[in-house]
């Protein structure tokens, strides 16, 4: 073996030690890597107590409500298993949509209230024209509702899968 | 250096340098016609975004950016290691001459990206998997310069610099899959080698076009830079001496 194989074995060597102990640390870091939890999570007890935390799914379509007051803007946030409200009083980004991605900042309140002090936008990775939208969320509507008709004439209550337009990652 | 592969010739300062001088005009000419082509199609020709508006167009500089920065740093790190290994002169010149277009892919990609987020996500900045780990990338660029910089032997420059690069390359699949990995509020790859992309296909072919562009400039500044370094360091040569008495080219 020559001396610059030898240099070269070495550095390929030291690579793949130095790629297996940052995996290592990453995957002992996942759950601080993580920017946001789910409301799964939440339930189930996994979000920091009494400190301020991230939580992301997305807005539960027909949930957003304004409170008596005005200013609050109330709304459900789900990653389609668990839901969980959330209070906000600020602006919320142009991107906030019912049935879109979100991220919230803030900390449980008494009742199993989610209090936001910060609410992000999540978008999706898919770009395209108004019109291309429309036709896939037509195509979509139209084919929840013949899964409707197929359901209600067949009377076999299949667990209904979230009909609308591709729903991001989250 | 065998014979046998006449490439090796170029290993060489003396051999390289008029070879990357007639190089830099081709690719300094294609890096003007695809950014003409990729500006007109991704500003005028592709359509507005279902969601985002006008202002997903900044895409057009945001995704070459963040993909250059990238791969300028697997090129530096690949030359790092054939220098170490090798103890070839040249790759050490070259890792250098292409940190300073890295960091300013890097820095291009950090700022579209606030500028971006802001009206879209809400925030000119988060902590989050994709955000930080480029950060990192840009700041091991920098340090990077500043190593090599304040060393004054160039061949323990390189030497140091390498080790530097070398580690500092886990961190590229980092950037790369962290939105798979982790939770993330940057969103998923929209093109990928594994996946039809997600775009309309003017989108598509006009990000494309402005990734070309920016790999030819990328080619050509660092082309430009290799020979001033290659003249600063072999200044002692008698290939230098001749090439500046010559007709300066």
């Amino acid at each position: 073996m020559k001396t610059r194989h030898k240099k070269l074995a070495l550095i390929g060597g030291a690579l793949a030690v130095l790629g297996i102990v940052a995996a290592l640390v990453l995957n002992a870091l996942n759950s601080n890597i993580a920017l946001f939890i789910s409301p799964t999570d939440v339930v189930a007890g996994k979000a920091p107590q009494g400190k301020a935390f991230r939580i992301g799914g997305l807005v539960k379509e027909g949930s957003i409500k304004r409170q008596a007051d005005g200013v609050t803007v109330s709304f459900i946030v789900t990653d389609t298993d668990t839901d969980l409200t959330v209070n906000y009083k600020g602006i919320l980004p142009d991107l906030f949509k019912e049935g879109k991605g979100v991220v919230a900042q803030g900390r449980m309140a008494d009742g199993g209230i989610f209090v936001a002090s910060e609410v992000l936008a999540k978008h999706d990775e898919n770009y395209m024209p108004p019109e291309a939208a429309k036709a896939v969320g037509d195509a979509h509507a139209r084919a929840a509702e013949k899964k409707a008709a197929a359901q209600a004439a067949g009377g076999q209550a299949a667990p209904a899968a979230n009909p609308s337009a591709a729903p991001p990652k989250y | 250096m065998t014979d046998r592969f006449n490439i090796y010739r170029y290993a060489a300062p003396s051999a390289f340098y008029p070879l990357a001088g007639a190089m830099v005009p081709w690719f300094a000419a294609a890096a003007v016609l695809f950014g003409l082509a990729g500006l007109w199609l991704g500003m005028l020709v592709a359509p507005t975004d279902f969601q985002q508006g006008e202002g997903y167009r900044i895409i057009f500089i945001h995704v070459p950016a963040s993909w250059m920065s990238m791969f300028i740093y697997l090129v530096m790190a690949f030359w790092a290691a054939i220098g170490l290994a090798f103890n070839t002169r040249l790759s050490g010149m070259m890792a250098q001459a292409l940190a300073p277009t890295g960091a300013l892919m890097a820095f291009l990609s950090l700022w579209t990206g606030a500028l971006w987020g802001k009206p879209m996500w809400g925030t000119w900045w988060v902590w989050d998997a994709r955000l930080t780990s480029e950060l990192i990338l840009l700041f091991l660029y920098i340090g990077y310069m500043a190593l090599v910089a304040a060393i004054d032997d160039p061949r323990r420059a390189d030497k140091a610099g390498g080790l530097l690069l070398l580690v500092g390359v886990v961190n590229i699949p980092i950037i790369y899959f962290s939105v798979k990995w982790w939770n993330t509020l940057h969103q998923g790859a929209s093109v990928s080698l594994t996946k039809s992309p997600s775009m309309a296909a003017t989108m598509l072919w006009g990000m494309l076009l402005m990734a070309l562009c920016f790999w030819m400039y990328s080619i050509a500044v660092a082309l430009i830079r290799v020979r001033t370094i290659m003249l600063e360091r072999e200044r002692n040569t008698d290939w230098v001496r001749e090439t500046l008495e010559g007709d300066g080219k």
